[in-house]
């Protein structure tokens, strides 16, 4: 398209790409992205307003219709009325966070969430304990030592090993760790702690080793050659100059981990039992904050209850761990980014 | 072939090596004619070679070949390498130089697919024999490479690194810093041994991996083109460096820069395309009066 003067036309009026088609598909991405943050924006609301209503006697929503409903009959007065009682305290944060009973639907009833915080402690550090060094050395085997045919072989083994839904690691927990445990501890129950950490440890190396081998892969191969040439071997060029270049990435991977290890639900309901219990003997039955929820949730406890508001207040506690965590591994891995090119 | 032939020098079992550098006067030391070799044989297809004499050979090649799969990297290799001189390794880029560099201490072991025959001998002893560890001789032929490496952490741990490793026990701050001297990187570094290599320049990055390298005193050292990716201030240092180095190290050092190759070394080995060795010899006479015209011809620009 030429005008009279021989110059190219290239302005938006002569064009024949349509600018509404441009940003119609701008906006249909958009909105898709869009989406995420939504979803995750109401699930923060619905989290903490049902929190507040296990802490208060009502939820901000309810706080709010009973105020408006107050003004709307009898006036300010009533609204203030309503505003004092809906605010009124139902149990006191303290009492949550420190206490070391927690039975919210059995009476006498109790509202600490320590022992429930204990139990998903308990699981957290024995199934790192498993997967951590298992996974980085698994890790290091994969991106150091193996060659080709045999990394073709376990990586998608270990991806299979991560795509098993959990339900069934908890049964392979009840119906074959359990077993062996109690062939050496014979006085150990159908439902123990250990078997929940070895089945967690086990789910959460797949984690570990993939996601620190990409890290470990990524570290580039003129340190190794550097290393190699000094005369290092195989071991020494894997511990001091991959893993320390790698540190970032292993350490986030442990971090994810972790998370995982803090959310995970099915599992550990069916392997570690509903008994919310301090304890620090692996055989015995404990209950996780997830292991919790599972059990309130199908459970007939009518919805309004303050066992059904329990939930959301154990549920802002996982949520607000797991966001720490997940905030924690951003740090990290801009904290000890070798900046190695 | 000298395949039994005695020698005080086993690669398997290194033994800890003197703290001073020997002086140039030391005169070559470990093999007083214990090698002999099939000179005719070998005259064909590397004309020069008898102009080293055996007594200061420390690397000897012996019909070394490489293969990757099956394309043949490097043929029928034959040469003998001079004890504390430069040899410079040239020829056009896939002649097979930096294929050659990488079996004088193993590092082509890395690569899955590539096959090595032949002999290669270090101080006499075939490094490819079964019962060579690679770890061993890499302790006492040190390599730079092409491209800065140093490892992510601290100038003095860089440097410490390859003593560290070998259980030196002594005092590491003085032999960090011998080296440290030896590489001219000293005077720049002394006040902060503590900061990262990473933080250093290109040019004095591959000082600090020149000093990495003659800390743990090698006999060898083998350099990839290590100033292809330096600044022209950076490569001069270099080269003055490798002159220095001269004398107390064997310097084999692959380049493309002809002029740097004709300045820097004492020997020259020309490999050409097909990687085949094509005239070796004092770097003067290659340089002015090549035996070969294709040498010639890639000397004199013609192609390359």
């Amino acid at each position: 398209m030429s005008d009279a003067s021989g110059a190219v036309d290239l302005t938006r009026a002569g064009s024949d790409i349509p600018a509404a088609k441009n940003l119609a598909v701008r906006a249909v991405f958009f909105t898709c992205a869009l989406i995420t943050v939504l979803t995750t924006f109401g699930i923060i609301v619905v989290l903490v307003d049902g929190a507040l209503g296990f802490f208060r006697e009502e939820t901000l929503l309810g706080l709010l219709s009973g105020i408006l409903g107050g003004l709307l009959s009898g006036g300010p007065a009533e609204a203030w009325a309503a505003a004092r009682s809906g605010l009124g305290v139902q149990v006191t944060v303290r009492e949550f966070l420190f206490g070391t009973d927690w039975s919210p639907i059995i009476r006498p009833r109790s509202y600490g969430v320590i022992p429930l915080l204990w139990g998903t402690m308990i699981i957290v550090v024995g199934s790192a304990l498993i997967a951590l060094p298992i996974g980085t050395a698994t890790a290091i085997y994969l991106s150091e030592y193996a060659d080709r045919r045999v990394r073709k072989v376990i990586k998608p083994t270990l991806e299979v090993l991560a795509g098993i839904p959990t339900i069934v690691y908890g049964f392979f927990a009840l119906s074959f760790i359990t077993p062996i445990i109690q062939r050496f501890f014979p006085e150990t129950g159908t439902f123990n702690a250990a078997a929940g950490a070895i089945v967690v440890g086990v789910m959460i190396i797949p984690m570990v080793s993939s996601l620190s081998e990409d890290a470990m892969s990524a570290v580039p191969d003129d340190l190794r050659n550097a290393a190699y040439g000094l005369g290092a071997t195989k071991f020494e060029v894997s511990t001091d100059v991959v893993v320390p270049a790698s540190l970032s990435g292993v350490l986030a991977s442990y971090i994810l981990a972790i998370s995982r290890a803090i959310g995970e639900t099915m599992a550990v309901t069916l392997a570690v039992g509903m008994q919310p219990n301090i304890t620090l003997n692996p055989l015995e039955p404990i209950q996780t904050m997830t292991a919790y929820m599972v059990q309130v949730g199908i459970s007939d406890v009518s919805v309004g209850s303050i066992g059904y508001q329990s939930l959301f207040a154990v549920g802002l506690v996982l949520f607000v761990m797991t966001l720490a965590m997940n905030l924690l591994s951003l740090w990290v891995k801009g904290r000890y980014r070798e900046a190695y090119r | 072939m000298p395949e039994d032939t005695p020698t005080d020098d086993d690669v398997t079992a290194p033994t800890p090596r003197r703290n001073t550098a020997p002086t140039a006067t030391d005169g070559p030391r470990r093999t007083e004619g214990s090698l002999r070799t099939d000179g005719g044989q070998v005259a064909e297809t590397t004309p020069s070679i008898q102009e080293i004499p055996e007594t200061d050979t420390v690397i000897e090649a012996k019909d070394l070949t490489v293969h990757y799969g099956d394309v043949q990297a490097l043929q029928p290799v034959n040469v003998r390498l001079p004890e504390r001189e430069v040899t410079a390794i040239i020829g056009p880029s896939g002649c097979g130089k930096s294929t050659f560099l990488r079996c004088l201490n193993r590092m082509n072991d890395m690569v899955d697919a590539a096959r090595v025959g032949g002999e290669l001998r270090f101080r006499g002893k075939n490094v490819y024999d079964e019962d060579v560890d690679p770890v061993a001789l890499r302790r006492r032929v040190g390599m730079v490479f092409q491209k800065p490496n140093p490892f992510p952490k601290s100038i003095y741990d860089n440097v410490a690194y390859g003593l560290k490793i070998q259980g030196f026990d002594g005092d590491m701050d003085a032999r960090v810093e011998e080296a440290l001297r030896g590489a001219a990187l000293w005077e720049e570094v002394k006040g902060q041994l503590d900061s990262s290599g990473l933080d250093l320049s290109g040019g004095q990055q591959q000082r600090l991996c020149i000093a990495r390298a003659i800390a743990p005193d090698p006999e060898v050292i083998l350099m990839d083109e290590p100033a292809s990716a330096l600044d022209p201030v950076a490569t001069a240092k270099v080269e003055d460096l490798i002159d220095e180095l001269a004398a107390q190290y064997t310097v084999v050092i692959v380049t493309h820069n002809m002029q740097q190759a004709a300045r820097i070394s004492d020997k020259t080995a020309v490999f050409l395309t097909g990687g085949k060795l094509v005239e070796f010899g004092d770097t003067d006479r290659i340089f002015e009066n090549p035996e070969n015209q294709r040498v010639e011809d890639y000397i004199t620009g013609k192609f390359g």
